[in-house]
C-alpha cells in the first residue's frame, strides 16, 4: 500500500485513489499546425523515468481533489506531495518561491 | 488420565508447556490417538510414535517430522474434511484440536504402500530438469503432460464453498514490533513504557519465541517467568496491543505490514460470531523486525528419513511438548548448537550415543556438562550415511579430510533412531527484503543478514545476525528507545536480565559431506546435491538459473532450510564466495496464506454491490425481468401477472412495449445515466471546451445534445447538458462512463484550466430520471401538470421546465431516445416511486405501459442513435455521422488530435443500418461483413454489425446497425452478415442508419 | 550441440550425468559485432535465434544486464493465445502461435507447450455481443474459435461458480483450444542454447551505461563489461525500455508499470485450462507442477519495482473466489511482480526507430510472453532487411502520430487502462 498525504484530508491509503499519470506534461495551446509535435508530446509521449517521478493522482474516494505527487519508480517511495500547480523538485529543495 | 498417557509412549511424564489434563483427540489416516492440549499436531505424532507422515515430492520418499516450526519441509498433510478441507498444511504449525483430522498426501493407495515409490528406483533417470529434454517427440507434449501432471502436485483441492467467514481489519501504531520471542517482547516493554502505540504480532498461540523451545534461564529463574511478567505489564498498557496466532506476512511499501490473524483456526470449527481468520492491514510509522532465525540442515547421503530433524525441533520436542523424539539419539552439528540439543536430550532420558561435529575443537565450557551427562563428542567427524527406509536406524559416523573432500578413517556404524543436525542458523531477513532491503553475507555466522535499511523497518535480534540471548534482548530495547526518541517521546528504562547462556564458539561452514547416495538440499522438492552439481555443470549457474532449473527452494516453504545450502554448494562448485552467487528473491508471503481473508466479505453476491433505482422495488413487484447494466439492475422488459418467463414471452413483452410506445405512450427508468451538476460563471466556457459543438448561445430553459471527444480526437461520450440558469447547467452522461465524465471534467478544471469558475457534482443518485415517450405523453403531462401549459409552443422540443407534480419539485426534458414525442422527468430520489406511480396512475386512459431496456434498445436501433456499442472508444464523429456537430470556429477537447491522417482516412468503417434481404433473418450482433461468404480465410473484413433488433415491430423485420468501410459504401449495396461461431451467413442491404422517422417530425410534434 | 532425447538421459543416467555439456557458452565479449541486442529475455534471444537460423548472420551479442530470461520471461503467467481482434495483432499472435507449435523440435529443448484451451468468460448480453465480434473475426483470420454457451462450460469447468449465489452468473465464453500454456523459463533456455549453438555470444551481467553516436547512427555501446562497436542494435528490454532510450534521449509512448501474479501451493490435478473472468480481472491457470498461477490488472501507477502492493492482489483474489469460490481455503505460496512496457494503445511496438541502425521491441503490456517466438522472427526479419516484415507493418511506432492506433479495448492514449 503507498500513503499518499492528501493536503487536503491527510495521509490516506493509495486505494482511495486513482492514478492519472505523468504530471510534467503541459497541455499546449490550441492553435496551428506549427505545435503538432506539442500535441503529439502531450498525449503520447512520456519521459518513462526510472526514479523521480512527478505524477497527478485523484482523491477519487475522498475530497475528488487531483494530488502532484513526487515518487522514486523504482523504490516506490514518495517524497513530496503537493496541490496539482506545486513544483514539488523545488519545494523539496526548499527552493519554491513563496507567492 | 493414566490411560491416556499410557497410550502416548514419547511422552515425558512431566515438564513442557502442555495441559496434561486435557486430553484431545485426533486421527492421521483415520487410526485414532490422544495428544494433549497445548500440542501441534507434530508434537501429538511424535509422542504417539508416529514417524512416517508423508512422501516427498518427486521420488515419493517416505519423510517424517523435520522441524517445529513454519519452516517444515516434509510433514504436510490434508487437515480436516469435506468443506473444510485444507491441503498442504503444515503438521508443525497445527494446533491441535478435538476431533482433528489428517491425512498423508501424495501417496497411492496408502502411505506404506505407495506405488510411485517408482520413482526411487528411476530417480538417475529423472534429475534435474529431465524434462526439458526429453518429450518432445510424438504424441506431442499433451500426452505426457497428463502423466506427469498426475504425479506431481501435492494435496487435493476441494469442489465445495468454504463455509467459514473472513474479515479485514485496518489498524495504525507508531511502531510494530513483529516476532514476539526475546527481542521483540524486550522491544515491546521499553516502547510501550516510552508511550509509543504498539502493535506486537506474533505467529504462536503465546509469546515467547524461541525461549518457549529452550530451557534458558533469566534472573536465575526459568525464562517463562521472565516472559509472563513481561506480558502482564504490557497487558497492562492500554498503549500496546499484542497479537498472537497473528502472522505478519508481508512487508510492503510506505511501511504497511499485512497479516493474518487466525482467529479459529485452533478450534474444531468458528464459533457462531467468529470469522475463521483477519487480514490485518498495519499502518506504522516504524517496525521492528524480531523475526529470529531459522536452523539449517546439513547436506549428507540419505539426510531426508523419518527420525532425522533438526537439533533445534528435536529440543523444542522435548522441552516444549516433553515428547521424545526418539530413543536413542546421534547428534550432528557444525556450531554449538548440537551441544544444547544433546543436554536437553540427554536430560529427558533420551540416549545420546554421540555428538558428531565437525569442527577440530570441542568447546571447552561444554566439556564438565558432556562429562556430566556422559555424552561422547567426536570431533572432525561427520556422519556420512543413514539407514532405515521407513524410519532411521542407524547412522554411518567418520572423520573427515583437512579439506573436507574426503573422508579419513574407517567410518563406522552406530545405532540410533533420532538424528538431530544443525547446520547454523539463517536470520529471517524475508520482511526485510519484502520492504526493499538486499541481505548481505556475513562470514562470522556464515549466514546472510540484513543490510543497508529499508523503509522503516529495523531488524533486531537473531533476525540480524545476533544469536546470544542477552544481545537479543539488549537489542530489542535499545532499538525501541531509538524509535522512541525518533518520535519524540522520552526513551524508557528497562534492566535487561541476567542470562546462564554460554559464550559462542563461532561455526565452521560445512555445507555437505562427501559420499555417495541421495544427499537432500531441498526436502520438500526432493532436490539432491547431484542436481546441483549437474546445473552447475550445463551452466545454470546464477542463483536465480539454479532455483528455477532445479526447482531448488520453489516449495510451499520458499527454501527456508534450503536455500543457503543450494547456494553454498553452487559457490564451491564455482570455487567463488557465496556473497558473490547472491541470494534469491524472498516473496511474500512469508508462510503461504489462504485466499479467504484476502476477499474478506466480499463473495457471493457481495462480489460487487449492486446499484438499484428508486423505482427498483416497483419494478420487482411488477413483473420486471432485471438485466445487468455495469453495477446497475434495470428492467429489461416486463411480463405481464399471466406469463411465465419464456424466450416466446419475452419477445412478445418487448413487441407489447414497443408498439404502446410508437402508438400511445410508456414510461421507462432511465436513472442509471449519470448525472452531474455544473455551476459557475464559466460553465458555458467550460462546456464549449468539453463538447465538440457550441454552446455559448444555449438559452435558459433548453437542452442540448452533444458529444465529447478524448484528447485523441476519438469520441469518448454523448448526452444532453441543459441550462437551468445563468450559471447553471445539468449535464447527463451515458451509464458507463458516469464516474469517467466526471473525472474527465474534474481533471480539466483542477489541473489544466484552474482559472475557469466551474464546480462539478455527480448527483446521479440524487435524482430519479424516468421518460415518458410516446404520442399520447404530452395528454399524460398536462394531466399530470394541470397549471401547466404544456402544448409545443409553450413547451417546445429540447425545452427544460422546472415544476413542481404534485408537491414534488421535478426537473422536465423534452428530450427523446425513441423518436417519439418525450419527456425526461427528474425528481429527487426520495420522490422516484411515487411519482413514477402517480404518472401510471394518470397514463391509464392511454394505456400507458412500463417499458425497459430491450424496447429503449430497439427504438433507438429504429431512430438510429448511438449507444455503447457504437461508442466503443475506437469510432470518431464521422464514423458515428456525427460530423456536423464538430464546431469549426472553436478548440475544444481532441480538436487537436482528430484530424490525424488515420482518422480522416476515407475507407474507416462508417455507422449504417442494415436489413436482412430476405426481411426475416435474425443477425447476431459481432457477426462481420464480408463481400462473399464462400472466401476461405483470411478473409478481408469489410465491417461489424454492431447492435441488432431481432424484430422491429415497428417496420416489421429486423434491422440492425453497425460499420462498413467507406469506400464499399460508396460502390454497393448488399453485403453479407457472416458469423461462423453460429455457422451463419445473411445477406444484408446497406440503409440510412435512421429507418424511423428519418425528418424527426414525432419528436418536434 | 549435443541431442537431448530419451537415449541421452539415460546414456548419461549410467555415467552419473557426469558428461552432460553446458547449456551454452559464457564467452569473452568481442570488440565489435554486426548486431547487438541488447536483452536475452525470451525476445532478444528468438531475435538472435532467428537472425542467425533465417537470415545468416552470425556475429550476434545478445547484452543482459542480469542473468538471461530474468526479467519478464520469466515473471509471466506463461499464457500462449492468439485471440486478438484487430488484424494487426490478430496475424502478428497468429504466426507467433504457429511458431510455438514447432518450438520444442525446433530448439531441440522441450518448453512444454501445452494448447490446453484458453476460454474468455462473458457475463452479460453486451459481453457476448463483443466475443461473437472477436470470435467470428478469429474465424475468419483462420484462427480456431468456439463460442460456448453456460451448459457447455459447466460441463467443461464444473468447479466455476453455476449457482445462484453469484452476482455476475456466466453467460457464455469464447474458446481457443490451440491456446495454452508454456514453461516460461524453458523458453528461455531453450532459445540461448539454439542460439549459442549458432555462434551467438549471450553476455551476461553486462548492463548497458550509454551509447555513441555519429550522424543519427548509433556506433558504440557502452556497457559495464566495455564498449562495443556496433553494425545495428536492437532494444527487447520490455518493462525498462523508457529507461534504455533515455539513454539516447529518446522519448517514447510507453510508461512502465508493474504487474503482479502469484501461485498456490502445489495441488494436484484441478483445473485443465486456462480460465479467464469477465466480470474482474482475473484469470487462472494450473502449472504441471501443481501450483496454481493467477494474474490479473497492474498496479496502476508507474513503477519500475519488480514488486507490487496488496490491494491489487485482494482485488484479484476477490475475483478469483467469485469465478471459483472452492479456492477459498487452498494458500498462495509466492506473490511477484514483473514491470510491463504499457503502451499508449495497448498493443506491442516493434520496428523502425528515429535512429537509423536502432529497432525497437516494445510496448509488450501483457502481452509479450505469447508474442515470444513471433516477435523473435519479425524482429529479426526487420533488423535484417532494414523493413518491417508484414505481419509487423502495423505496430510501428509511427501509428501515434498517424492516428492509426491499434487499441483492442478503445481505452485510449491511457497506457494503465489497457
Amino acid at each position: 500500500m503507498l500513503i499518499i498525504n492528501c493536503p487536503l484530508c491527510g495521509p490516506r491509503d493509495h486505494a482511495e485513489f486513482t492514478y492519472v499519470g505523468d504530471a510534467t506534461k503541459n497541455r499546449p495551446e490550441n492553435g496551428d499546425s506549427s505545435n503538432d509535435h506539442a500535441w503529439y508530446d502531450f498525449v503520447y509521449l512520456r519521459d518513462n523515468p526510472k526514479g523521480l517521478h512527478e505524477e497527478l493522482w485523484q482523491h477519487s474516494f475522498g475530497c475528488r481533489c487531483f494530488v502532484k505527487v513526487l515518487r522514486n519508480t523504482l523504490t516506490h517511495e514518495i517524497i513530496a506531495t503537493g496541490m496539482p500547480k506545486d513544483n514539488l523538485i523545488l519545494k523539496e529543495k526548499g527552493l519554491e518561491l513563496s507567492v | 488420565m493414566f490411560r491416556f498417557q499410557s497410550r502416548q509412549q514419547q511422552r515425558l511424564d512431566d515438564g513442557g508447556q502442555i495441559n496434561r489434563l486435557a486430553p484431545i483427540n485426533f486421527t492421521f489416516d483415520g487410526k485414532k490417538f490422544i495428544g494433549f492440549d497445548g500440542d501441534t499436531l507434530a508434537s501429538a505424532l511424535l509422542a504417539n510414535g508416529v514417524r512416517l507422515v508423508g512422501r516427498s515430492f518427486k521420488y515419493h520418499r517416505p519423510r517424517g517430522i523435520y522441524s517445529a516450526g513454519i519452516e517444515e519441509p516434509n510433514a504436510l498433510v490434508a487437515l480436516r474434511s469435506g468443506d473444510r478441507h485444507e491441503p498442504n498444511t503444515r503438521a508443525t504449525a497445527i494446533e491441535l484440536f478435538p476431533g482433528l483430522e489428517a491425512k498423508s498426501q501424495n501417496r497411492w493407495p496408502n502411505l506404506l504402500l505407495d506405488y510411485l515409490q517408482i520413482n526411487n528406483l528411476l530417480s538417475p533417470f529423472l534429475s534435474a530438469g529431465f524434462y526439458y529434454k526429453t518429450f518432445m517427440g510424438l504424441p506431442g507434449w499433451h500426452f505426457y503432460e497428463y502423466f506427469i501432471r498426475k504425479a506431481a502436485g501435492m494435496g487435493d483441492g476441494t469442489k465445495f464453498k468454504d463455509p467459514d467467514k473472513y474479515d479485514k481489519k485496518h489498524v495504525h501504531c507508531d511502531i510494530l514490533i513483529v516476532g514476539g520471542g526475546p527481542t521483540g517482547i524486550s522491544a515491546a516493554v521499553t516502547a510501550g513504557r516510552a508511550g509509543a502505540r504498539v502493535i506486537l504480532v506474533d505467529n504462536h498461540p503465546k509469546l515467547g519465541g524461541q525461549l518457549n523451545g529452550e530451557r534458558y534461564f533469566l534472573d536465575k529463574k526459568p525464562a517463562h517467568h521472565w516472559v509472563e511478567r513481561c506480558v502482564e505489564e504490557l497487558d497492562g498498557l492500554e498503549n500496546v496491543t499484542i497479537a498472537t496466532r497473528t502472522s505478519a506476512f508481508g512487508y510492503y511499501d510506505s511501511d504497511v505490514v499485512n497479516a493474518i490473524e487466525s482467529v479459529s483456526d485452533h478450534l474444531p470449527e468458528p464459533l457462531d460470531y467468529q470469522c475463521r481468520q483477519r487480514l490485518w492491514q498495519i499502518r506504522a510509522k516504524k517496525v521492528i523486525l524480531a523475526t529470529g532465525a531459522t536452523e539449517r540442515p546439513i547436506v549428507f547421503s540419505n539426510n531426508d528419513r523419518p527420525g532425522i530433524m533438526l537439533a533445534s525441533a528435536a529440543r523444542r520436542y522435548v522441552n516444549q511438548y516433553a515428547v521424545k523424539p526418539g530413543k536413542k539419539a546421534v547428534i550432528f552439528t557444525n556450531n554449538d548448537d548440537g551441544y544444547k540439543t544433546a543436554f536437553d536430550l540427554a536430560r529427558s532420558g533420551v540416549e545420546v550415543v554421540a555428538v558428531v561435529d565437525s569442527r577440530k575443537n570441542i568447546p571447552e565450557h561444554f566439556e564438565k556438562e558432556l562429562n556430566e551427562k556422559d555424552i561422547e563428542v567426536i570431533a572432525s567427524s561427520v556422519v556420512i550415511d543413514t539407514y532405515g527406509y521407513f524410519g532411521l536406524n542407524s547412522v554411518k559416523i567418520g572423520t573427515l579430510s583437512h579439506d573436507g573432500k574426503t573422508i579419513e578413517s574407517n567410518p563406522y556404524i552406530v545405532s540410533a533412531d533420532l538424528l538431530a543436525v544443525s547446520g547454523g542458523w539463517s536470520p529471517n531477513v524475508h520482511l526485510y527484503c519484502h520492504s526493499g532491503g538486499e541481505p548481505v553475507y556475513n562470514d562470522s555466522i556464515e549466514a546472510f543478514v540484513p543490510g543497508e535499511l529499508s523503509q522503516n523497518g529495523h531488524s533486531a535480534g537473531a533476525s540480524r545476525g545476533s544469536f546470544s540471548l542477552t544481545d537479543c534482548l539488549q537489542e530489542g530495547h535499545n532499538i525501541a528507545n531509538t524509535m522512541a526518541k525518533a518520535l519524540n517521546l522520552e526513551v524508557a528504562e528497562q534492566i535487561i536480565p541476567e542470562t546462564n547462556e554460554n559464550t559462542i564458539v563461532p561455526i565452521e561452514a560445512l555445507w555437505r559431506v562427501p559420499g555417495k547416495g541421495k544427499k537432500f538440499v531441498d526436502l520438500q522438492d526432493d532436490v539432491t546435491e547431484s542436481d546441483i552439481t549437474l546445473a552447475h555443470r550445463e551452466g545454470y549457474v546464477s542463483v536465480e538459473h539454479l532455483k528455477r532449473y532445479t526447482t531448488l527452494g520453489m516449495g510451499t516453504d520458499q527454501g527456508k532450510t534450503s536455500n543457503l545450502n543450494g547456494q553454498a554448494i553452487m559457490a564451491q562448485e564455482k570455487s567463488e564466495p557465496i556473497e558473490k552467487i547472491g541470494t534469491t528473491t524472498f516473496r511474500p508471503p512469508y508462510t503461504p496464506i489462504a485466499l479467504g481473508p484476502l476477499a474478506g466479505r466480499d463473495i457471493g453476491l457481495s462480489y460487487k454491490h449492486t446499484r438499484r433505482s428508486a423505482m427498483h422495488n416497483w419494478h420487482k413487484q411488477n413483473g420486471a425481468i432485471f438485466v445487468e447494466a455495469g453495477q446497475w439492475l434495470r428492467p429489461q422488459y416486463y411480463l405481464n401477472e399471466m406469463e411465465q418467463p419464456s424466450k416466446e414471452n419475452m419477445d412478445k413483452a418487448i413487441s407489447r412495449e414497443v408498439q404502446t410506445v410508437r402508438t400511445s405512450v410508456g414510461l421507462v427508468d432511465v436513472s442509471t445515466l449519470g448525472k452531474i451538476d455544473i455551476q459557475g460563471k464559466d460553465s458555458a466556457e467550460f462546456l464549449n471546451r468539453v463538447y465538440t459543438n457550441g454552446w455559448t448561445k444555449l438559452p435558459i430553459g433548453k437542452a442540448r445534445y452533444g458529444i465529447m471527444l478524448r484528447e485523441d480526437g476519438l469520441v469518448f461520450d454523448d448526452g444532453t447538458t441543459s441550462r437551468l440558469d445563468e450559471f447553471h447547467y445539468f449535464m447527463t452522461t451515458t451509464t458507463s462512463n458516469a464516474a469517467a465524465v466526471l473525472s474527465h471534467m474534474e481533471y480539466y478544471l483542477q489541473v489544466q484550466w484552474p482559472e475557469l469558475d466551474v464546480r462539478v457534482t455527480s448527483v446521479t443518485e440524487q435524482w430519479a430520471a424516468m421518460a415518458l415517450a410516446g404520442p399520447k405523453s404530452r395528454n399524460v403531462l398536462s394531466k399530470l401538470l394541470p397549471t401547466i401549459n404544456v402544448d409545443n409552443e409553450s413547451f417546445p422540443f429540447m425545452g427544460v421546465r422546472e415544476v413542481d407534480i404534485e408537491g414534488v419539485p421535478a426537473r422536465i426534458f423534452r428530450i427523446s431516445f425513441s423518436g417519439e414525442l418525450s419527456y425526461e422527468i427528474n425528481v429527487p430520489a426520495d420522490f422516484g416511486e411515487f411519482i413514477w406511480q402517480r404518472i401510471l396512475e394518470v397514463g391509464k386512459a392511454h394505456s400507458i405501459r412500463p417499458y425497459g431496456t430491450e424496447a429503449m434498445g430497439i427504438m433507438r436501433i429504429e431512430k438510429g442513435h448511438v449507444a455503447g456499442p457504437e461508442l466503443d472508444g475506437r469510432t470518431t464523429a464521422a464514423d458515428l455521422g456525427l460530423q456536423k456537430l464538430l464546431s469549426t470556429k472553436k478548440d475544444f477537447i481532441g480538436s487537436k488530435m482528430m484530424d490525424r491522417e488515420g482518422l480522416k482516412d476515407k475507407n474507416r468503417p462508417r455507422l449504417v443500418g442494415l436489413v436482412p434481404v430476405d426481411k426475416k433473418s435474425r443477425v447476431k450482433s459481432g457477426a462481420i461483413l464480408v463481400k462473399d461468404p464462400t472466401l476461405a480465410p483470411p478473409v478481408p473484413k469489410l465491417g461489424h454489425v454492431s447492435s441488432s433488433a431481432y424484430l422491429s415491430p415497428t417496420l416489421g423485420h429486423p434491422i440492425s446497425l453497425g460499420f462498413v468501410s467507406g469506400d464499399i459504401i460508396e460502390t454497393t449495396k448488399k453485403i453479407w452478415a457472416v458469423s461462423p461461431l453460429h455457422n451463419e451467413n445473411h445477406e444484408l442491404e446497406i440503409t440510412d442508419p435512421v429507418f424511423y422517422d428519418q425528418k424527426s417530425e414525432r419528436l418536434h410534434d | 550441440m549435443a541431442k537431448y532425447s530419451i537415449f541421452n538421459i539415460i546414456k548419461n543416467a549410467f555415467n552419473e550425468d557426469k558428461n552432460w555439456a553446458r547449456a551454452w557458452r559464457d564467452p569473452e565479449p568481442k570488440k565489435s559485432y554486426d548486431v547487438i541486442i541488447i536483452g536475452a529475455g525470451g525476445h532478444g534471444l528468438a531475435s538472435a535465434f532467428y537472425l542467425a537460423k533465417n537470415h545468416g548472420i552470425r556475429n550476434i551479442a545478445v547484452l543482459e544486464k542480469g542473468y538471461l530470461g530474468g526479467g519478464n520471461t520469466g515473471r509471466n503467467t506463461t499464457i500462449v493465445r492468439s485471440n486478438y481482434m484487430l488484424d494487426e495483432n490478430a496475424h502478428f499472435y497468429e504466426k507467433s502461435l504457429q511458431l510455438w507449435e514447432q518450438l520444442s523440435s525446433e530448439l531441440n529443448y522441450n518448453v512444454m507447450f501445452s494448447q490446453r484451451g484458453v476460454l474468455n468468460l462473458a457475463h452479460t448480453d453486451s459481453q457476448i455481443d463483443a466475443i461473437t465480434r472477436r470470435g467470428n473475426t478469429m474465424r475468419l483470420n483462420g484462427i480456431d474459435a468456439e463460442l460456448l454457451d453456460e451448459k457447455q462450460i459447466r460441463k467443461l469447468m464444473p468447479y466455476l461458480d453455476f449457482s445462484n449465489d453469484v452476482r455476475f452468473p456466466i453467460k457464455g465464453g469464447l474458446l481457443q483450444r490451440r491456446g495454452g500454456t508454456a514453461r516460461h523459463d524453458a523458453v528461455a533456455w531453450g532459445l540461448a542454447r539454439a542460439a549459442d549453438s549458432l555462434g551467438v555470444d549471450i553476455i551476461q551481467n553486462c548492463e548497458v551505461i550509454g551509447f555513441e553516436e555519429t550522424g543519427n547512427k548509433i556506433t558504440v555501446v557502452k556497457t559495464s563489461r566495455g564498449n562495443f562497436n556496433c553494425g545495428k542494435v536492437g532494444f527487447a528490454v520490455a518493462g525498462n525500455t523508457g529507461h534504455l532510450a533515455s539513454l539516447i534521449n529518446l522519448k517514447l509512448p510507453i510508461e512502465s508499470h508493474v504487474l503482479q501474479a502469484f501461485v498456490s501451493e502445489p495441488l494436484k490435478p484441478m483445473i485443465d485450462h486456462v480460465v479467464t473472468f469477465g466480470a474482474g480481472h482475473f484469470y487462472i491457470s494450473q502449472s504441471d507442477k501443481g501450483g496454481l498461477v493467477f494474474g490479473g490488472d497492474i498496479d496502476m501507477y508507474n513503477s519500475y519495482a519488480q514488486k507490487g502492493n496488496l490491494p491489487l492482489i485482494e482485488e484479484v483474489v476477490t475475483a478469483g473466489l467469485a469465478m471459483i469460490p472452492s479456492l477459498s481455503r487452498l494458500r498462495i505460496t509466492r506473490h511477484w511482480g514483473g514491470v510491463m512496457d504499457m503502451s499508449m494503445d495497448g498493443s506491442p511496438i516493434i520496428g523502425k526507430s528515429p535512429i537509423d541502425n536502432l529497432y525497437l521491441n516494445c510496448g509488450w503490456c501483457y502481452g509479450g510472453f505469447k508474442a515470444t517466438p513471433g516477435s523473435g522472427w519479425v524482429f529479426a526479419h526487420t533488423i535484417a532487411n532494414d523493413e518491417p516484415h508484414r505481419l509487423n507493418k502495423g505496430l510501428n511506432l509511427e501509428r501515434f502520430k498517424k492516428g492509426r492506433m491499434v487499441d483492442e479495448r478503445g481505452a485510449g492514449p491511457f497506457p494503465n487502462r489497457h
